[in-house]
């Protein structure tokens, strides 16, 4: 133990440390080596077919193509939506800013029904597309704004702090050089914000491809058009297809480690390189 | 109860913070841990107080009042510690911070509730905070919040206090009222007592004996008249308070600054030709009109600081030296000195070193 | 929030005016239309079905079982959390980053993979499956299994709330406390858990929101058995696919509604969390 850690009075630490590591082999990390396990079992060409036969291509093609655009149009709201809520005041900006959390707190398949039937042909906002001949729900459409929904408080949240932290000195030094606003904004503000918008477009984007609740109602999932990866794993499992099941899963699970490591090694990039430069 | 600490070594992976550093502190004694940040001071306190582990040493010891508690548990120790920053239980009120320590005794060590009042009441008193007993640390000045500390150290009838910097967070006048406080209080509990501090002025001020540290050893220990006035090493002159350096070297047993020669000859004897570092504070000089037989220095005064106590002169030697004499009002007066003038600096004291190793402590 | 503070280089009022429109316009399209959608449905057969759904014997017993895998989850995930962020926060040992990158990995697994993970261990066919089926013990397609899931993906919920609470209150007043004499229980009831308890509180709010709310693990380990094995959420699903749409809003309107009570909530924590560290800062200065 002596050599274990630093001398400390300060009691408890064999036992929170025997806790904490083995409800957390226990919980998480025994399950997910279970997957690993049974997804790495298939022999490479079945693996192969299980993860890219045609129906299930179209499902990665949908998942990421519908998690990137929801990403896209949730970054350029997000930077509105969060620029205004920190910068300017309103009637309604604590409520409106409260809200923004309610996709984290509505559970998902309660937002998968409500934004069915908003988007639905009778719906309140579905009958205004329809005769403009767009279909929202039951289509790739309808994924996109359900993916938005649950993506859009990432992105906010990620950005607000990074918003209050902008020091005003560096806009006022601007304005006084002789920057218009719009290029203080363009010049100074975004390239500030960036590393915070990146990493909050990067975790919704993550967070979207792995969304199941509040797609599967509005997606109507017919194969090789509006059905997801997650759906399909789904499917596999109750076709009792494990092995099929386990490969797909462990490809998604691959793809947002990757994309939350990379966000997680920008950040820490990011500080690293700004410390040095203090 | 006096503190015996023996042999004492700690090691960090990067560094060695303590050396086979020994201290013994006398029943009743306020000392003072003295040293530049980095210098093993806190972690001496730490070890002392059972925070720290030591190195493992079979030499190494740590007596209170004769018993060898480095195997005692912490939370028997009975310890007074003063954090830097209080480290008060925030969320607990003035009265209740003070009585924690005997709030939390196993129920048949534990006093009764009204004796635990008028316990605290009495230290509420001794830090003259009597009317700050219901409210929050966070309520409380920095000042305020560091006597809390104290009583709340006090309460537990500590064999020995321990003070880790404790006006370290402070600003100056706050620091100053709290630390004749402090010496105040002392006189009057007289507890063994241990003070970190890297601000000399405050251990000149309050201690009755001064260690100074550096890099994780003792260079010496003494009264503060001790240390300041006969220091034992280089660190240590340069340390405590401004200094003025010269460049000497050996002639025929006697330390010679250019052609002046500085006090008597060396009581050791110490071969010709070796350099000699002396040192001599700004109040130890003299400033002169004349040229008196070879004794003082030809300078040239580059800028008169006239605003405070004393007054600053600064000088540069013929020999291109910085040399900063510090006058009295009166003799500055006498002297009515003018920025470019040339006059002579005369050495009063001085303290001689060759290589390290003190060889003339002069009043000349 | 900060809008307090006057910004003095601002943008020209009507791209103020336009920017909000546009923030106000979005987040009532997306966000909060769902939410009045949820309840305007809920009661579009009148209140006496609203009634009669919600009281519905099955909708009853799927509220029973959210309820108690919910008070489970926070149970088992609280312990967890305390131990964790103690350890984390109060020493320093090697492989700490590890330790806090593995705890938040099921932020990292999508909900179905949450599910499907306990199957591949607990199912017919896994791991543990058979032996325990063996023993009579089920698992999956039942209500452990739910737990367990819950569990996953509440994993990280609490412990994020502590650790950087701890970590950065360092651990002065629990050496303090130790010095002054105070065991290791004392320690931790009179010292530490006071001063974190608000944010105790606020991470039990948001897990136990997702642990009543989780759909997707549940769906892949609950069997869909009803009466027994269907929570809430996948009760909305049933009644949804049944084409019994009024029944599924009604249902969803109480997850809605708990949905409502935890931003109310969070909200005012936040508050309580701010005011408590306001004066600290206040008078440090002073």
């Amino acid at each position: 133990m002596q050599k274990l850690r630093q001398h400390s009075v300060i009691p408890g630490f064999g036992l929170t440390l025997g806790y904490t590591v083995s409800y957390l082999s226990l919980i998480v990390l025994i399950p997910l080596a279970a997957l690993v396990a049974r997804g790495t079992s298939l022999p490479w060409a079945d693996f192969n077919a299980a993860v890219f036969d045609p129906r299930t291509l179209a499902a990665w093609r949908l998942t990421f193509g519908t998690a990137f655009i929801a990403a896209v149009i949730d970054a350029v709201f997000g930077v509105v939506v969060a620029w205004t809520l920190v910068r300017y005041d309103f009637p309604g900006r604590r409520i409106i800013d409260a809200l923004i959390d309610v996709p984290f707190a509505l559970p998902t398949a309660v937002s998968g029904i409500a934004l069915t039937a908003i988007y639905a042909q009778n719906g309140w906002v579905g009958r205004w597309l329809e005769p403009l001949g767009i279909k929202a729900v039951f289509s790739p459409l309808g994924i996109v704004i359900a993916l938005m929904f649950i993506g859009l408080p990432f992105i906010v949240r990620t950005l607000q702090p990074s918003i209050e932290d902008l020091d005003p000195a560096a806009e006022e030094a601007a304005a006084l050089l002789g920057a218009s606003r719009l290029t203080t904004l363009r010049k100074v503000v975004l390239p500030t914000l960036q590393p915070a918008l990146v990493a909050g477009f990067v975790t919704a984007f993550a967070r979207c491809l792995g969304e199941y609740g509040s797609v599967i109602f509005i997606s109507g999932n017919m194969p090789m058009k509006t059905e997801i990866a997650s759906l399909l794993i789904v499917t596999k499992l109750e076709q009792y297809d494990y092995a099929g099941a386990s490969a797909i899963a462990l490809l998604m699970l691959v793809s947002s480690f990757f994309l939350l490591f990379t966000v997680n090694f920008a950040q820490w990039w990011s500080t690293r390189r700004q410390r040095e430069r203090v | 109860m006096a503190i015996d600490a023996r042999h004492v070594s700690k090691s960090f992976a990067h560094y060695d913070a303590l050396k086979d550093v020994s201290l013994r502190v006398e029943q009743g004694e306020l000392v003072a841990l003295l040293g530049p940040s980095g210098s093993g001071k806190t972690t001496l306190l730490r070890i002392i107080a059972g925070l720290d582990a030591p190195d493992d040493n079979p030499e190494t010891a740590v007596f209170v009042d004769g018993e060898d508690i480095s195997r005692k548990p912490v939370s028997e120790r009975r310890v007074g510690f003063v954090f830097q920053h209080y480290a008060l239980f925030r969320h607990m009120t003035v009265f209740e911070n003070i009585a924690f320590g005997l709030r939390v005794r196993p129920r048949k060590l534990r006093p009764a509730d009204s004796v635990i009042r008028s316990r605290v009441n009495e230290l509420l008193e001794l830090i003259q905070l009597g009317r700050w007993a219901a409210h929050y640390p966070s309520q409380l000045s920095g000042g305020q919040r560091q006597r809390v500390a104290l009583a709340r150290a006090l309460a537990i009838e500590p064999s020995i206090l321990l003070l880790d910097e404790p006006f370290g967070a402070l600003d100056a006048r706050v620091r100053q009222d709290l630390r004749r406080w402090l010496r105040n209080l002392h006189a009057k509990i007289h507890i063994t007592s241990v003070l970190v501090t890297h601000d000399q002025e405050e251990a000149l001020e309050v201690a009755d004996r001064i260690v100074i540290m550096n890099q994780g050893r003792i260079e010496q220990i003494g009264t503060p008249d001790d240390v300041f006035h006969h220091p034992a090493s280089e660190f240590v002159v340069t340390f405590l308070g401004n200094v003025n350096l010269f460049h000497g070297r050996v002639e025929s047993g006697r330390t010679v600054i250019g052609e002046v020669a500085v006090g008597q000859r060396h009581e050791s004897s110490v071969s010709d030709g070796k350099s000699a570092r002396v040192f001599v504070r700004p109040h130890e000089l003299e400033i002169e009109r004349q040229q008196l037989n070879g004794t003082s220095v030809p300078s040239r005064v580059v800028r008169i600081q006239s605003a405070g106590p004393v007054v600053r002169v600064e000088l540069t030697s013929d020999r291109g030296e910085a040399i900063t004499v510090e006058l009295t009002h009166d003799r500055y007066r006498d002297l009515s000195l003018r920025t470019g003038e040339e006059v002579f600096v005369k050495v009063r004291d001085a303290r001689v070193f060759v290589a390290d190793e003190i060889v003339g402590d002069y009043t000349i | 929030m900060a809008a307090s503070r006057e910004y003095r280089h601002t943008e020209p009022r009507w791209l103020r005016a336009t920017l909000t429109l546009i923030a106000v316009g979005f987040v009532g399209l997306l966000i909060v239309l769902p939410v009045i959608a949820v309840f305007t449905e809920a009661l579009r057969k009148g209140l006496s079905f609203y009634v009669q759904s919600i009281t519905d014997p099955l909708a009853l017993s799927a509220l029973r079982l959210t309820l108690l895998t919910a008070l489970a989850t926070l149970a088992a995930n609280l312990v967890f959390a305390v131990a964790a962020s103690w350890l984390i926060a109060k020493f320093s040992f090697p492989g700490k980053s590890l330790l806090l990158t593995l705890i938040d990995l099921p932020f990292a697994v999508s909900p179905v993979i949450a599910g499907l993970i306990f199957i591949l261990l607990f199912g017919a066919r896994g791991w543990f499956g058979a032996p325990l089926a063996r023993q009579g013990i089920q698992i999956v397609f039942a209500t452990p299994g739910i737990i367990l899931a819950t569990i996953f993906v509440t994993f990280p919920f609490i412990a994020r709330e502590l650790i950087p609470l701890m970590q950065q209150q360092g651990t002065e007043e629990e050496e303090a406390a130790i010095l002054l004499g105070a065991g290791a229980w004392q320690t931790f009831r009179r010292v530490t858990l006071p001063n974190i308890r608000w944010a105790l509180v606020y991470g039990i709010v948001l897990a136990n929101a997702r642990a009543m709310g989780e759909f997707g693990a549940v769906s892949v380990v609950s069997g869909h058995i009803r009466g027994r094995t269907n929570t809430l959420p996948l009760h909305v699903e049933i009644l949804y696919n049944e084409y019994n749409f009024a029944a599924a809003f009604a249902v969803a309107s109480l997850l809605a509604l708990l949905a409502v009570v935890t931003l109310v909530a969070k909200a005012a924590l936040e508050w309580r969390i701010r005011v408590e560290q306001r004066p600290a800062e206040a008078a440090q200065e002073a």
